[in-house]
């Protein structure tokens, strides 16, 4: 596969403050591509340097091998989907979706077959005559997405495009974006801050924090071997503990020794250790490689959640095996359950559920998406 | 006295003398005055005698034509100019485009004159420069001139509001699908900020039409505006009638003016409310 954008170096920076800070990334053509991370991190910035609609303070940003920084937004085979859509509140869905073969002065007769062509792919037939300002977020939506795929640009940029939808509809949002994109052969970048989304849908996940390109890699990569407590924390739940690497595939945690696959770093080398909450098992207490309380219980449908007091470190443990609150227990971990990272700054600020309640997460969950809006 | 005074009609009621004593009644008199003669009866004759001063309401129309044009043609691209600078320059430019509204017209009149007039500034510029002067004061081109700085403020107003109003990624939504900056102005921001133009062009009409004074001073007495005759007319008792029927026609003409404003402005809405129904 060839590269079709390549960030080399960038810096941008606002008010003196740093929002972009040595962004170096390659995008392969034809490839679905998600940009994941918390409000404020500096996604939109990064997609708006592609777009032509933010200039780098310094590095350069380049299309097919040429630096496209001077090149002005209106002369990049780059086509953007907006946070809000921005139809133009002027034209109906028609006109719209016809805009850029109206600039470019394509004949009457194949800009009527082709607005078509994008209205059965968005499933909005029949809706040609209709006023963008009245249409529901989701049909804005699709007039967005066929108003920017019309004259096939190499790469489609979406910035949240389901930020504003719901649940449900997002869904299937996600699943027919991704189809479109397999059907066209577009090259997606695509912005969001759930990482369930961007582990549904991408080829290739980014993980930003701080202005910074934290891990790049295949969605399983990211997932089963985070580069630090950030990632680890981001995309899905962990428990991150601190530990010592004693020898190649021998890591000592909790008090205690364990075997692991990792290897490759320094005798006695201080570790974070990522354990998945759905990689623990229980067993009886006396044949446990940790013992512990259980501290609190939550039924979540296909399992239960439960917190786990082990040394005063709690846990996060999800099992389909149900055991009683206060309750003394094993857990037995696998080898290949047990992922060792590099300390890094963000070591020590995540992965320990002793402060952990549902109830405060979905408060800050609601929180992240009001920003976005 | 409850029951024929509701709360909402007593609060009303200051504003509704207010409007009858200031709007219905003059109105009244201007009927009044235009079928009566001045003995007091019924005429159609003051009606009849207006064909006399058509050519002056051609004149009159015209130059509020071309006044008009002339504010959108200088307006615009201002408006434009003053709502992409930054939010200090905005608070500038605005206050001098106000300032001249504050200071009488009269007092303005008289300062274009001295500017404009023979002897005045702009031709012993010309003089000193070794140029020819220009005869400025006393020609249409003059009053038109006047007409325009005076009322182009009209014209900015409204159509800078609109252009505010413009959402910002709209116009990144354009530039993105392949628009360079002037299909951007015609694609996208001219046809929304449509009703700003509707009412600066609706606002500066109206005040062209009504015009005198500017057009007695800058024409220097060689013509007159049907503002000018309206003026004359009430001068003198014996002619207050004429002068009733010339208003009358006036206001008629200015409420069909503002129709037709209305009825472009409607045409968005109607094809909004057609795609609403499905067709
Ligand atoms: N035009 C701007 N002027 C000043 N600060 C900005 C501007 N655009 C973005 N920022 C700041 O840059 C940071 C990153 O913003 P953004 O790229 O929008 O983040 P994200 O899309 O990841 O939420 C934020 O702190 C934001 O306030
Ligand atoms: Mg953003």
């Amino acid at each position: 596969m060839e590269k079709i954008i390549e960030l080399h170096s960038i810096i941008k920076e606002f008010d003196g403050e740093r929002v972009l800070d040595n962004i170096h990334l390659d995008i392969y053509d034809k490839e679905f591509v998600t940009i994941l991370g918390p409000s404020g991190c500096g996604k939109t910035t990064t997609l708006r340097i592609i777009g032509g609609f933010e200039t780098p303070d310094s590095g350069e940003c380049y299309f097919d091998g040429k630096v496209i920084n001077d090149v002005p937004a209106h002369r990049r085979h780059v086509n953007t989907v907006f946070q809000k859509y921005a139809l133009f509140p002027h034209l109906n869905v028609f006109e719209n979706i016809a805009f850029a073969l109206r600039l470019q002065k394509v004949p009457e007769n194949e800009i009527i077959r082709r607005v078509r062509e994008m209205l059965d792919m968005v499933a909005l037939r029949g809706f040609e005559h209709k006023n963008v300002n009245y249409l529901s977020g989701g049909q804005q939506q699709r007039v967005a997405i066929a108003r920017a795929l019309i004259s096939q640009p190499r790469v489609l940029l979406l910035d949240e495009p389901l930020g504003a939808l719901d649940l449900k509809l997002r869904k299937d949002m996600q699943n027919e974006l991704k189809k479109i994109q397999q059907r066209t052969g577009i090259t997606f970048i695509y912005v969001t801050h759930d990482q369930e989304e961007a582990l549904t849908m991408s080829d290739t996940v980014v993980v930003m924090a701080d202005g910074k390109i934290q891990q790049v890699g295949t969605p399983i990569d990211i997932y089963n071997e985070p580069i630090n407590a950030f990632v680890a924390d981001f995309i899905g739940e962990s428990n991150i503990l601190d530990g010592v690497m004693l020898a190649d595939g021998r890591v000592r945690f909790s008090g205690k020794e364990f075997v692991c696959v990792d290897s490759g770093f320094e005798k006695n080398e201080p570790v974070d250790v990522v354990v998945r909450p759905e990689d623990v098992d229980f067993v009886a207490p006396e044949k446990g490689m940790l013992t512990g309380v259980v501290s609190s219980v939550t039924f979540k449908g296909v399992h239960y959640e439960f917190i786990v007091d082990i040394g005063g470190f709690k846990w996060m443990i999800q099992s389909t095996d149900f055991v009683d609150q206060d309750e003394k227990i094993g857990l037995s971990i696998d080898p290949d359950a047990i992922h060792i990272m590099r300390k890094s700054e963000y070591s020590g600020k995540y992965g320990d559920y002793s402060s952990f309640s549902d109830e405060l997460d979905a408060l800050s969950d609601a929180n992240t998406v009001e920003e976005e809006l | 006295m409850k029951k024929f005074f509701s709360k909402g009609t007593a609060v009303a009621a200051p504003h509704l003398v207010w409007c009858v004593l200031f709007i219905v009644a003059p109105l009244l008199f201007v009927l009044y005055y235009s079928f009566t003669d001045t003995s007091g009866a019924f005429t159609l004759e003051n009606m009849q005698s207006l064909s006399d001063y058509s050519d002056i309401f051609l004149t009159t129309i015209e130059m509020s034509i071309i006044s008009t044009f002339g504010c959108f043609i200088i307006g615009y691209p201002l408006a434009y100019f003053i709502s992409r600078s930054s939010e200090k320059q905005k608070k500038v430019y605005m206050v001098l485009l106000m300032l001249p509204m504050w200071t009488n017209l009269l007092i303005r009149t008289y300062s274009m004159m001295a500017i404009l007039d023979d002897g005045g500034f702009f031709n012993t510029l010309l003089l000193s420069l070794e140029l020819a002067p220009v005869h400025i004061v006393g020609t249409k081109g003059a009053v038109i001139f006047g007409m325009i700085y005076d009322f182009f403020p009209y014209m900015v107003l409204p159509i800078y509001t609109a252009i505010t109003k413009i959402d910002h990624r709209v116009i990144e939504a354009a530039s993105d699908l392949g628009c360079n900056g002037m299909q951007i102005m015609t694609r996208v921001i001219l046809p929304l900020s449509r009703s700003g133009i509707i009412s600066g062009i609706t606002m500066v009409f109206v005040s062209s039409i009504s015009t005198f004074y500017i057009s007695q001073k800058l024409g220097g007495g060689t013509f007159e505006l049907i503002g000018d005759t309206i003026e004359r007319q009430f001068q003198s008792p014996s002619t207050y009638h004429i002068g009733a029927s010339i208003s009358l026609v006036m206001m008629i003409l200015i409420l069909i003016s503002l129709a037709v404003m209305n009825r472009f402005s409607d045409e968005e809405e109607n094809s909004a409310a057609r795609s609403r129904i499905g067709k």
